[in-house]
């Protein structure tokens, strides 16, 4: 038999949390090609920055994902610090550096969690979902926010580390110590879960060198790199952090999603032991350079130049470059390129030769953000064209577009005109 | 004339145990739900909350598709509701006999609860989706891998019960509500009587589509497969044939391997310990769902299509074997 069919995993599927769009050519179960398109989510947060102040855009680019939002953050007061020269006191770094790992707990857990539900484990994905919690109150506590944590600013942070946090975060630290452990044994030794994650979507080591994989999806196929160790920012510099790989603790690197789980599991364990690192050698002193926004909003006003900021968040490198020009208050362009647009070329790769079954498994198992990949994306998937458009001919689209949905409703008729 | 006019009698007395075999699966199938919510630390659904699904959908309109091909669309789900419930009409509920009992056996059950699942897969096919598609070709595949050892464990208790001369009739389910199997064998028995009994505890999920084993409805892969297209009152249907497979499941094995009844424990008998048997036959049936099915689909993942092919037709009819030639050492031995 070598009929064969096309089937769409997204844009919209229970196993995926965001739109993303996989079509899969079945022959029978198994996966012979894949395309994957992406482009549902795309929402101009960069042309938004354009009519935005630098303080202003730090809370856009916290709404560019909902679970990496303080890497964003950071990389983008990073990348404008760069370019404007700013000075972050060490106290400053490590409260930065602290909010980052709890971010890394949360994601991971969430990861974990929801790669359970994609295998139909529910029981493990409700466990992870309530364990996650610990760490949102924690979040809470010091910030106010569950999500939007709203802590970074040039030149620091606004939020210190009172004695009742740090309280909490001790407890967190061993709350998780204790009850993480036996979730990860659930899964991991779970013959089912084996079953279903072992030799799944391998990506080689090789490969992911070719098609330049990054963060836990790099670590899980062996590669020895992690940019907290290898350029370290904040306060990483002190605590040495090793990258961690599958072959340190199970003697090889298979590249599947078990590895790719395992990964993400040992840099909760990993960043549990730098939240502690950061509360046993928090330096006294002020947490923010310039309180006053007015003032840095001055010494903005007069920065010129493009800066850079990279750091390692959850999902992989995070980059982002701001350009700002003397003497005008918006940032003048602002480019992010968030893990997932370098880890989504892999995807095909990871499909080859698995089952429809594995789909949802493997497009999650990269941890994709698609909000955070899709930055400016034209498609036009009816006449497989691809172009360039130009802001005034987009603004002219959009408008265009709104005004014909205006127009469409009165001639809707339920039940009718679906013919395409 | 008059056999046909028992007949009617018989289907007649069915009704009221129909209405609650209904009514019962539902109820099960909001305990079961409440259970796994309990064991996953969450709150869960009210206890009414499939029987408020039910309603809800009967009153939503059908929607075909385009595609659908609409008779055997629309029929399926009548149909597949229609053989899963004549399935109590065969199986004995504590003291009480089946109702129709003397027209058929054991080896109608199984054909009923395959027939249920063909129907099904049919509807799926019907409804011109690939995803329903794909989803019906599981449950195809899925069916040929575990229908070998269920037949082994039915054929097998069928001719022990046939070669211990346990009263009624060969194949019929009665003989072994009457007297307990497991006291009727030996030691070798026993343990062949084990392998049996989880070798249809391990069939159990692959018949529900529950558990490791819901690969034809896998919600996470291909969105609920077979029902992807079904909507308002088929839904519906669908829904209450979930509940009723899964309760019939939980009522075979109980009428089959926990024939403990309050009467025999306690050495009476009469009518009104019968009724209690009755009560007591749907608690035990209660449990058995609870364990064998509720407990399973908590327990763990999914597995793959291949991979719960390969298990059923390796392990699990291995199993099952096993079973067979161990109670056949004791039954001839004796």
């Amino acid at each position: 038999m070598s009929t064969t069919y096309t089937i769409p995993v997204g844009p919209v599927h229970v196993g995926l949390k965001e739109p993303i769009t996989a079509w899969l050519e079945l022959e029978g179960e198994r996966i012979v090609n894949a395309r994957v398109r992406p482009g549902a989510i795309h929402r101009g947060i960069e042309f938004m920055a354009r009519e935005r102040n630098p303080i202003q855009v730090i809370y856009l680019s916290e709404r560019i994902c909902g679970i990496c939002s303080f890497s964003h953050v950071i990389c983008f007061i990073r990348a404008v610090e760069d370019l404007a020269q700013m000075n972050v006191p060490v106290r400053g770094q490590y409260i930065r550096s602290l909010v980052l790992e709890l971010e890394r707990v949360h994601s991971h857990l969430l990861w974990s969690g929801v790669a359970c539900y994609t295998i139909g484990f529910d029981s493990a994905f409700h466990l992870g979902m309530q364990m996650r919690e610990r760490v949102m109150d924690v979040l809470e506590l010091l910030s106010g926010n569950r999500v939007n944590y709203g802590v970074a600013t040039f030149g620091g942070v606004r939020w210190d580390v009172t004695p009742e946090l740090e309280k909490a975060l001790r407890g967190m630290v061993r709350y998780y110590r204790q009850e993480f452990t036996p979730f990860r044994e659930i899964v991991m030794e779970d013959p089912v879960a084996q079953a279903r994650m072992r030799n799944v979507g391998v990506l080689t080591r090789d490969e992911a060198v070719r098609y330049s994989a990054v963060g836990p999806t790099a670590r899980a196929s062996g590669l020895r790199i992690d940019l907290r160790k290898s350029s370290p920012y904040e306060a990483y510099a002190d605590f040495d952090v090793e990258p961690v790989v599958p072959q340190d603790y199970f003697g090889e690197a298979h590249g599947d999603v078990l590895d790719r789980f395992a990964v993400r599991v040992l840099e909760v364990y990993q960043s549990l032991d730098i939240i502690e690192k950061i509360l046993d050698g928090l330096p006294e002193g002020p947490f923010v350079e310039e309180a006053n926004l007015n003032k840095v909003m001055a010494s903005l006003k007069k920065a010129d130049g493009t800066g850079w900021g990279i750091i390692e968040a959850p999902r992989g490198d995070d980059t982002h470059i701001v350009s700002l020009k003397g003497g005008v208050d918006n940032v003048l362009w602002w480019k992010v390129r968030a893990p997932t647009y370098a880890n989504a070329v892999s995807w095909p790769i990871m499909f080859r030769g698995n089952e429809l079954a594995d789909a949802p498994l493997i497009i999650n198992s990269i941890d994709p953000c698609i909000s955070c990949m899709e930055r400016m994306l034209v498609t036009d998937e009816r006449e497989y064209r691809s172009e360039v458009v130009t802001r005034s001919e987009l603004v002219k689209r959009s408008r265009q577009k709104t005004f014909e949905l205006g127009s469409l409703k009165s001639k809707y008729v339920p039940g009718g005109g679906a013919e395409q | 004339m008059i056999s046909v006019f028992i007949l009617f009698l018989k289907i007649f007395a069915g009704m009221p145990l129909l209405a609650l075999v209904v009514l019962l699966a539902l109820l099960f199938e909001g305990a079961d739900r409440i259970v796994n919510a309990k064991m996953q630390r969450r709150y869960g659904p009210p206890l009414l909350q499939p029987v408020y699904d039910i309603l809800k959908l009967m009153g939503k309109e059908n929607i075909v598709p385009r595609r659908a091909s609409r008779f055997f669309f629309m029929t399926a789900p009548w149909l597949t509701l229609v053989t899963t419930l004549m399935i109590f009409l065969y199986i004995p509920t504590g003291s009480f006999p089946p109702v129709l009992g003397t027209e058929g056996d054991m080896v109608l059950i199984v054909y009923l609860l395959a027939m249920s699942g063909l129907l099904m897969a049919v509807g799926g096919f019907a409804s011109g989706n690939p995803l329903a598609s794909i989803g019906a070709g599981r449950e195809i595949t899925l069916m040929m891998s575990y229908e070998f050892p269920l037949a082994i464990v039915v054929c097998t208790m069928a001719w022990v019960a046939h070669r211990l001369g346990l009263p009624g009739e060969p194949f019929s389910l009665e003989p072994f509500a009457a007297v307990s199997v497991w006291k009727a064998v030996g030691k070798t028995g026993v343990m062949g009587l084990i392998c049996l009994f989880l070798s249809l505890v391990l069939v159990v999920p692959g018949e529900l589509g529950k558990g490791p084993m819901d690969i034809p409805e896998a919600k996470t892969e291909i969105l609920d497969g077979l029902i992807i297209e079904y909507s308002g009152v088929n839904l519906a249907l669908f829904k209450l044939t979930f509940a009723l497979r899964s309760f019939a499941m939980a009522t075979f094995m109980t009428a089959l391997f926990v024939p403990v009844s309050l009467g025999s424990l306690l050495g009476v008998s009469g009518f009104i310990v019968a009724i209690f048997d009755f009560i007591f036959f749907w608690a035990k049936v209660l449990v058995v769902q609870m364990i064998f099915v509720t407990l399973m689909r908590t327990m763990f993942g999914r597995l793959k299509i291949w991979q719960a092919s390969q298990f059923y037709i390796m392990k699990v009819a291995g199993l099952s074997i096993a079973g067979m030639i161990l109670l056949s050492i004791d039954v001839i031995a004796r």
